[in-house]
């Protein structure tokens, strides 16, 4: 078998249903051999569109995404794409095609030193010198991507790599000395956080996207319910735990609830579940959770005690130690007066918006969170839109919300979008946008509309780079500096490629508008003309204690 | 403060890239590094003498050099029992009159002229790095014209 056939051959050992891709000179012999093989392969318009489909594919369905791009300028579009899943923490393979071995180093046409450029954002790489090791490489990247703290690995793979032709052998175990996750907690670890609980009066539960990545999503629920406590979630959490549950606080941190923030600073323990104590969920970090011990679940040794000196650390897998826990907890603390403070909070502070008749972002998402009867997957690009995303429209079930979490990037939600529903093919699939970010991967919709990807875009559309605005208005005098934007007809632009487009413009044709939306069987835009100066609140300054909100108190 | 840690790796090409870029992403300090092949050509052996304000970032860069796959094991020597050594070599200027002295001088160390030429001598000293420090000061009356030293090498004594 040639180089590319033992790749493909691979790939579809490893289960791999779909591919997302872009051809180019040095990946010929792998498309030559993707013409006759079963595997789906969807060729988008531009490779970051694919690195972020098969990031949202993966989000969506738990199983590993695969890219794949040429040498040079489609491995470095791959980057941005593979930065973001390293920093969420998805499993992802990317390959790339590189010039023939014999040129490497030669500066050659479309060469880039692609393993080189992704050694900080990625899990692992790998530069394929021999056929002989292509298929073992191939198995160690997938068995990397998908175990421990899951992460992209990207196969750069040399032309003369994928012609050469040799004896194919599958190997039947994966080995690799340096690369042995902890998968169980230490059992003395686990009593002493049971210890703690139990002499606890005020705990809460802060659940990040490990509880997702490890589907601990039922054990932590029996958890919250055992100890009744409260439940806050980080951004990458969202899902894990049900929105609409008595117990959910919702999002914590920047733009989180106050009530959630309320709790971190008044809380006696902490109990963290597959969550890293980023700068957006802690403020400032002196003035965290003053009051609490902290229990801190991770199955990545290094995120423990990184940002945050943790009480009682314990590695491994959520799912398997919270199994534990749950045993081991023999005494529940009484937090009914804890669940009555909290409750007089979610009173005094719930998230609000005021209404005044125009479009309302908030109400748009309220409205597709009714519509969809909180049932759908809903990705988002990133700034406000991703905010009001988290805020007004409850998670009850792990992989429903996908977004760019630790990168921020502008332009994942729309090709994110298409990776999930092509994983989830049952699920209406609505990407939450603004009127910027839509326009970073916006050649997607051809994708789309070629490949009958029917997703549903809302675009949230106040003719500014919002959250840049936001600050702006906050904290730089109101000197709008290049945010105001100039928008195409994004309906127009819709059809021109073939998908519908739906303009929105008074806030009684917003409902409509989003149940037509779902009816009509195509990609739609739905273009919403929201208030152009909201802002998202409540809001913590950078650098300010995690309680010192501004806005959005009723 | 210094910590001097080893680190067994895969001898395979970009790990040494690995280390560094991993200590240059995160800012981390790094005094010295040396490394070689060990008796298993599979494997190298590095020793780094880590900068670092307090223990806590010690910690973290043990757990992030544990993440790299090709990482096979750490070991941290601030408490445990170790040698270390140092090689260095060390170019002076000499001349005729100069040699009984500085004979006496690299008596008292682990030193000694490999070459001399031309009013030039090279001598090979090697010695724990407060050794080679003094060393150095006591040679500097001579005038030192260049040096290349290794860095720390260390192991375990268990």
């Amino acid at each position: 078998m040639t180089g590319a056939q033992i790749l493909i051959e691979c790939l579809e050992r490893e289960g791999v249903e779909v591919m997302f891709g872009y051809p180019g000179g040095a990946v010929l012999p792998i498309f030559d051999k993707l013409y006759d093989a079963d595997l789906k392969f969807i060729l988008t318009r531009h490779e970051q569109g694919a690195a972020h489909a098969a990031d949202g594919y993966a989000r969506a369905t738990g199983k590993v995404g695969v890219c794949l791009a040429t040498s040079g300028p489609g491995a470095t579009n791959l980057t941005t794409g593979i930065a973001n899943a390293y920093m969420d923490s998805i499993p992802l393979v990317a390959i790339t095609g590189q010039v023939k071995t014999f040129l490497i180093g030669n500066d050659a046409f479309q060469e880039a030193d692609i393993t080189g450029v992704t050694r900080p954002i990625t899990k692992h790489n790998y530069l394929v010198k021999d056929t002989k090791d292509l298929a073992r490489i191939v198995r160690e990247a997938f068995y990397i991507a998908s175990t421990g703290r899951p992460g992209p690995v990207l196969i750069d793979i040399p032309v003369d790599v994928q012609q050469q032709d040799i004896e194919f052998i599958w190997p039947k175990v994966v080995k690799i000395r340096g690369y042995n996750p902890t998968y169980f907690g230490h059992p003395g670890q686990i009593k002493k956080a049971a210890k703690l609980i139990a002499e606890s009066k005020k705990p809460l539960i802060y659940a990040g996207g490990g509880v997702i990545i490890s589907g601990a999503h039922q054990e932590l629920r029996e958890l919250a319910q055992k100890l009744q406590a409260p439940v806050t979630m980080t951004l990458m959490g969202l899902g894990g735990f049900p929105g609409t549950d008595e117990l959910s606080l919702g999002m914590l941190g920047m733009h989180g609830t106050a009530f959630a923030n309320h709790a971190i600073m008044e809380s006696d323990l902490i109990i963290a579940v597959g969550a890293r104590f980023d700068d957006r969920v802690t403020g400032r970090l002196d003035a965290f959770a003053p009051y609490a011990k902290i229990i801190h679940i991770d199955i990545d040794p290094a995120s423990i005690s990184k940002n945050v000196k943790v009480d009682v650390p314990i590695v491994g897998d959520a799912k398997n130690i919270l199994k534990v826990l749950l045993e081991e907890i023999k005494k529940v603390p009484d937090t009914s007066d804890w669940l009555k403070t909290i409750g007089s909070w979610k009173k005094k502070h719930p998230l609000t918006y005021k209404d005044n008749g125009k479009i309302k972002p908030q109400y748009v998402i309220e409205q597709i969170y009714e519509a969809t009867g909180g049932r759908a997957i809903i990705t988002t690009e990133v700034g406000q839109n991703q905010m009001w995303s988290c805020q007004w429209y409850k998670y009850n079930h792990p992989r429903t919300f996908i977004s760019s979490g630790g990168l921020g990037t502008m332009g994942f939600g729309f090709p994110a979008a298409m990776g999930a529903k092509l994983g989830c093919p049952e699920k209406i699939v609505f990407d939450i946008a603004g009127d910027g970010s839509i326009q970073m991967n916006i050649q997607e919709l051809a994708t789309c509309v070629c490949n009958k990807i029917h997703v549903k875009v809302a675009i949230l559309n106040n003719g500014y780079l919002g959250m840049v605005r936001q600050w702006q208005e906050l904290f730089y005098k109101k000197r709008y500096s290049y945010t105001a934007l100039y928008n195409p007809d994004f309906v127009k632009l819709a059809e021109s490629y073939g998908a519908s487009g739906i303009r929105v413009t008074e806030k009684c044709e917003v409902r409509p508008s989003i149940e037509k939306a779902i009816s009509i069987d195509n990609t739609v835009f739905i273009d919403f003309h929201i208030e152009p100066e909201e802002n998202v609140y409540p809001m913590v300054p950078a650098g300010e204690a995690i309680n010192r909100m501004i806005g959005g108190m009723a | 403060m210094r910590h001097t840690i080893s680190v067994l790796v895969e001898n395979k090409f970009g790990v040494l890239a690995r280390i560094a870029g991993l200590f240059s992403a995160r800012g981390y300090n790094i005094a010295s590094l040396a490394v070689s092949e060990t008796f298993d050509p599979g494997v190298s052996y590095m020793t780094m003498v880590v900068e670092v304000e307090d223990e806590k970032i010690l910690e973290q860069i043990k757990k992030q050099l544990n993440k790299l796959i090709d990482v096979i094991t750490i070991t941290d020597f601030t408490k445990k029992e170790h040698v270390d050594r140092e090689l260095i070599l060390i170019k002076v200027n000499y001349s005729a009159r100069d040699k009984a002295r500085l004979e006496g001088l690299l008596n008292k160390y682990l030193a000694k002229i490999i070459q001399h030429k031309a009013g030039t001598a090279i001598i090979e000293a090697v010695g724990e790095q407060p050794q080679i420090k003094q060393l150095l000061e006591s040679l500097k009356q001579f005038g030192i014209k260049e040096l290349a030293r290794t860095g720390r090498l260390a192991i375990g004594i268990e």
